[in-house]
């Protein structure tokens, strides 16, 4: 039985959790085409019916993708960032956006506040050093740096934001925050800017939205602001950095530090920060654990059902 | 030892540095009626011969909140005081327990690795393991061990302890033994102080308790932890993982555990931030100070 498709999956080839999940509940029709011409050949012949798309993983959703999806109302995104989606344009055309939600929330705050005591602790450098045998010829390692008492700067204040304030503060940090949303709800410090944010704390922690008004939010005056002994903690998008800068920054000393799971240009790594020891790197891995692909899996589901039975969308992205 | 303790030592009396000393016994016939502190460390204090050796001998501080390399028995007996530095690291003692708990189950070390190789070109990283939620059981609720738990809990994860004495009002899950706490918990960590009764507190049973799903922290004393059967454990799959920073013969570490990615290991670096040993020297120092000054000690245990 040949169904018409009603969902389109556009998904990395090796990203196929959500494969069975989906097509037990719906007609899918999967795609991994990355280039625009093949996918969008694909597309004119086969998803004329489809009227919501999943996206997993980084492909751009931009107009012309759109304009060959002509029923198309609801994008499912299984990421929390929607910056790869073009949002005015699903706005004009009436289709509606979700997200990841808080799927991810907890691991990405615990995977923050593991770059940071990492970094701090000199973690990943002190494992390799003794397991590459320095300690026995060698003796004591590098001291670190004491993280209580630590005044800790949140850039973004969401969900992901929130959750690390509550994880840093057992362990005596100061928290503050700068944020598109200020409450008086909230028991933390509010620095209208993010310079200001970066000149009163020794750690700032990215976690807010990657769109037209953060990219490269964390610019040169922001790093100097920060300071000698400053650290970035980023694990939102690799966009809320000047990377050129900041690997400047970080090779010259202009800022202490940093434990970064994003970067501009993935999976391509500067190569000026592998021989740093004043740097954690990680290969965007803050979602990865079984529990978060589980949780965007469900939600993912629930927003479709919640569509096609003409129910409110359980995680809306609003798209202006 | 520690520059800045060192220096200060060397400026306020007269130092002799013991672990240069290549022939110890002669060392000890020369200087032995003139010998009135000692100062130790994790890894060297005083035994009950040394103790005996020193006649003139009036007080042991010791650089470090562990006491297990100090005869307290012997000091009792001769009434040579002992001085420690508690609670000015019990902060970044608990902070790293976190960070190897962190490091270990989300694999950050391996991460960074992954990097830094350039194989991140060619493929994502596999996923881990969450630790927001996980039970955690502690050995010892003392105060590094309470500073733990409270950290925990920023993660939602539910505590079990194990404790000489019970505590009724700490709202944590209590278990009358080891092993039951292992049973009990994803994660188990050593934060008890060592003694006779502690020795192996980690065997072969607590850890079969813990099991493949299970993760060891040592953040107390290598030998907390039968480290023959911790070793045999992880490379046989039997324990999920172990996050290290401390063993039997540091620094001396089991080879086998070199390989295993499912294994953190760090040179006994706990208490080892600038701030902190700082602080830890100062008190050192000041306990000397008061001692030689006829005043009251400011850290003593005996």
């Amino acid at each position: 039985m040949a169904e018409s498709p009603l969902v389109l999956v556009q998904r990395p080839p090796t990203f196929d959790f959500m494969d069975e999940l989906l097509s037990r509940n719906f007609p899918v029709l999967t795609t991994h085409h990355t280039s625009s011409a093949p996918l969008l050949v694909f597309l004119s012949r086969h998803a004329s019916s489809v009227r919501a798309v999943v996206s997993i993983g980084r492909f751009k959703i931009d107009a012309d993708f759109l304009s060959h999806l002509p029923s198309l109302r609801l994008i499912v995104c299984t990421s929390v960032g929607t910056d790869h989606v073009d949002l005015p344009e699903c706005k004009r055309r009436g289709i509606a956006v979700t997200n990841a939600g808080e799927a991810y929330s907890e691991d990405v705050a615990d995977y923050a506040v593991g770059l940071l005591i990492s970094f701090l602790r000199r973690i990943p450098a002190a494992d390799r050093y003794v397991k590459s045998g320095q300690w026995a010829k060698c003796g004591e390692f590098k001291l670190g740096i004491k993280l209580s008492g630590k005044r800790v700067g949140i850039l973004g204040l969401g969900s992901i934001g929130s959750l690390i304030a509550k994880r840093l503060e057992p362990f005596g940090c100061i928290i503050s925050y700068n944020s598109t949303c200020q409450k008086q709800s909230i028991p933390y410090l509010y620095y209208p800017d993010v310079v200001s944010l970066a000149a009163n704390n020794d750690v700032i922690i990215l976690c807010c939205a990657l769109n037209d008004q953060t990219r490269h939010i964390v610019n040169r005056e922001v790093m100097e602001s920060l300071g000698r002994n400053g650290i970035i903690i980023n694990v939102g998008r690799g966009g809320l950095i000047d990377e050129k800068e900041m690997v400047k920054c970080l090779v010259d000393g202009v800022i202490g530090g940093a434990g970064l799971d994003a970067f501009e240009k993935e999976p391509g790594v500067p190569v000026e920060l592998f021989g740093l020891d004043n740097v954690v790197l990680s290969p965007h891995s803050a979602v990865a654990t079984p529990g978060s692909l589980d949780n965007v899996v469900q939600l993912a589901l629930a927003n479709l059902k919640a569509f096609f039975s003409n129910q409110p969308l359980i995680s809306p992205v609003r798209l202006n | 030892m520690n520059s800045y303790l060192e220096n200060e030592l060397q400026k306020r009396y007269n130092l002799h540095r013991f672990w240069t000393c290549p022939e110890k016994s002669v060392f000890l016939e020369t200087h032995r009626n003139s010998i009135r502190a000692i100062v130790g460390n994790a890894s060297a204090g005083a035994d009950a011969k040394l103790i005996d050796d020193l006649p003139k001998l009036e007080i042991i501080s010791s650089f470090s909140v562990g006491l297990d390399k100090i005869d307290l028995g012997k000091c009792k007996e001769k009434g040579i005081r002992v001085t420690n530095t508690p609670e000015v690291l019990t902060e970044d003692v608990a902070d790293l327990a976190i960070g190897l708990i962190l490091a270990l189950l989300r694999r950050l070390c391996e991460c960074d690795r992954y990097v830094r190789s350039g194989k991140w070109k060619y493929g994502d990283f596999k996923l881990t393991t969450k630790f927001s939620g996980k039970s955690v059981g502690i050995i010892g609720l003392g105060r590094i061990g309470a500073a733990i738990a409270k950290r925990a809990q920023g993660f939602n994860c539910p505590i079990n302890y194990y404790s000489r004495t019970e505590k009724p009002d700490v709202g944590y899950k209590y278990y009358p033994t080891v092993v039951e706490l292992a049973q009990n918990s994803d994660i188990l960590v050593v934060a008890c102080a060592l003694t006779d009764e502690t020795r192996h507190i980690v065997n072969r049973e607590v850890i079969d308790a813990l099991g493949p799903k299970g993760v060891l922290i040592n953040i107390g004393r290598g030998p907390h932890v039968d480290e023959k059967e911790l070793v045999k454990a992880l490379t046989e799959g039997r324990l999920g993982g172990a996050g290290l920073d401390v063993f039997e013969e540091e620094p001396h570490v089991p080879e086998e555990l070199f390989g295993l990615e499912n294994v953190v290991l760090l040179p006994h670096v706990a208490s080892a931030t600038v701030e902190t040993r700082t602080a830890m020297a100062d008190l050192v120092l000041g306990n000397l100070e008061a001692h030689f000054a006829g005043k009251s000690l400011l850290t003593p245990v005996v």
